[in-house]
């Protein structure tokens, strides 16, 4: 028990502890680091794309407990999504720590950062992952559009 | 009742929450009832803008301004109210001080800051490195994050200008041996900045004594309002630089082809000052200056001690700063080994304490201690016994949920 403090259930912990996705790609085709510049919390993420779609991922997250159950859960989940779905999980995300959303049915894992609504100085640690993923996934699509149109598949306009 | 507790209630936030341990001074002390009736008292008798009216209420609040720098001067022992510059924060004092007298460096003239240094000084000084091809010099700190006041003779040459230095860390605790690093910046000629913004809620400063050439602080670390903060200079110096920002009130005349300015302090005070807030601020200084500091800072090294000796019993913690042993100010800051301190402070939280965790802007100073960042607990006159027991028991209760 996390003596009424239900932010830190065992799910939470344990995903940030499973450090899914945790290391660097041999090749990415992208990446995208980010900061939050309020807390010195960084999140280093590498990609490598297929038909626009997540075939590999890894991070290096530095960051709280949510900020690293969040990586890990992207390590766990994102391969095989395009930028689309994971924009998708991102404002499901946003909308579930901002407005107590439900989690989507695809994202069931999600549920576990519902505790962070009450705490919006928190909200950016459980985000922080996922923005970096966006930005990593955008920056390989437009670069491998401008450098080879037809080896992507979907671009978000 | 206790003398804490006669003390706390004379603080509106503390009264009205008994059960709160605030622990996070350090980022922000509490407001004193005193500078918030004279904030109200002001803003309700005599608000008027300063300096460009000749009705009453005018006239009052000119007065009111004037006062309330001459409760600034007496609280830091300086020569003269005209020396005292009132802007919005200590971090706006040191940029003044980045730029007008950075305006008077030539490319090569060199400034050394610490390791130690909140960002406040330490990113004015590398913009001004940019800006004006000055030579930025860094101090380095000792294992326990204390200024190593013995690497500073080699690093001062007579092209050294400015040393800027905190006067007591906001991590580690540490006071700044001031007098050593006055006297070796005077051998070669170089001005010394104090950032003063840990030092003031501790108590009266006496700023002759130091020797020093600037000084900063914010309101709202010596108990007063947000919005206000002070830099102070010598009189001399002050008449030589050129001002930081333009506008009204910093003028003496204002022609088509040119301008004039304004005699210090006001050639410093583009705009409308903070002029409720100085008032407030001067009602809080003159507060601490009636205060038996001996007997309190007494206690709060007691407080801090005992602190430092219940934390370094939690398996795992480090702490960032001087033993209990040293010199140093109730700014307790400590890492526990695997667990992140936004999660031990949520904990925390959520045990009544406030306490701070993250790079505290000092990122180059938590370089140096290896963290990218850390839980932090600072101690004011209003706390007692009870803050740090319950932040010990707090504390342990934080590594068995997170573990």
């Amino acid at each position: 028990m996390s003596e009424g403090l239900d932010l830190y259930q065992e799910s939470i912990k344990q995903m940030a502890a499973a450090a899914h996705g945790h290391g660097q790609l041999a090749s990415p085709d992208g990446e995208a680091k980010l900061n939050n510049p309020l807390c010195g919390d960084r999140v280093h993420m590498q990609v490598a794309l297929q038909g626009g779609r997540i075939a590999a991922l890894a991070h290096q997250t530095r960051g709280c407990l949510l900020c690293r159950a969040a990586a890990s859960l992207l390590g766990a989940r994102a391969a095989g999504l395009d930028a689309a779905a994971i924009d998708a999980a991102t404002n499901a995300l946003e909308a579930l720590l901002q407005e107590q959303a439900a989690a989507p049915p695809e994202w069931p894992e999600l549920a576990m950062f519902r505790p962070a609504h009450a705490h919006p100085s928190r909200h950016k640690c459980a985000l922080l992952p996922f923005r970096a993923l966006q930005a990593a996934v955008r920056k390989t699509v437009a670069t491998q559009t401008t450098n080879s149109p037809g080896r992507t598949g979907h671009v978000r306009s | 009742m206790s003398e804490t507790d006669l003390l706390r209630a004379e603080f509106p936030l503390l009264a009205a929450n008994p059960g709160l341990h605030y622990l996070d001074s350090a980022a922000t002390a509490q407001i004193h009832r005193c500078a918030l009736d004279a904030v109200v008292r002001h803003e309700t008798g005599c608000r008027a803008n300063v300096l460009r009216g000749s009705h009453r209420l005018a006239e009052a609040a000119d007065r009111a301004y004037d006062a309330a720098r001459t409760s600034v001067a007496r609280f830091l022992n300086v020569a003269s109210a005209d020396e005292v510059v009132f802007c919005s924060g200590a971090t706006a004092a040191l940029n003044l001080v980045a730029h007008a007298f950075g305006a008077t460096l030539r490319p090569g003239d060199r400034v050394l800051v610490s390791q130690a240094e909140h960002h406040s000084n330490f990113v004015p000084w590398q913009m001004l490195r940019e800006r004006a091809g000055i030579a930025l010099d860094l101090l380095p700190v000792t294992a326990s994050g204390e200024l190593d006041l013995a690497a500073l003779p080699r690093l001062l040459s007579p092209r050294t200008r400015l040393v800027a230095v905190t006067q007591c860390s906001n991590v580690s605790g540490a006071w700044t041996d001031v007098a050593a690093v006055v006297e070796e910046a005077h051998k070669v000629g170089a001005r010394v900045l104090l950032d003063g913004a840990q030092a003031v809620q501790h108590g009266p400063q006496d700023l002759r004594a130091l020797g020093i050439d600037f000084y900063a602080f914010s309101g709202h670390k010596a108990f007063g309002p947000n919005g206000i903060g002070v830099l102070w200079a010598r009189g001399d110096l002050l008449a030589g630089l050129p001002p930081f920002l333009g506008g009204g009130g910093m003028i003496d005349e204002v022609a088509i082809e040119a301008s004039s300015w304004a005699e210090p302090p006001r050639r410093f005070e583009a705009g409308t000052p903070p002029i409720a807030q100085a008032v407030g601020l001067a009602a809080a200084l003159e507060w601490m200056g009636g205060l038996d500091w001996p007997r309190l800072r007494e206690r709060e090294e007691r407080l801090c001690a005992d602190l430092i000796d219940g934390l370094l019993a939690v398996p795992g913690l480090r702490l960032l700063g001087p033993p209990a042993s040293a010199r140093r100010a109730p700014i307790v800051s400590f890492d526990i080994a695997g667990l992140h301190p936004h999660d031990v402070c949520q904990v925390l939280d959520h045990h009544g304490l406030a306490l701070r965790g993250g790079h505290h802007c000092a990122q180059p100073l938590l370089a140096a201690f290896g963290v990218d960042a850390c839980s932090r607990a600072s101690l004011a006159l209003y706390n007692d016994e009870a803050d740090v027991a319950a932040l010990v028991e707090g504390v342990a209760a934080a590594v068995r949920t997170l573990a």
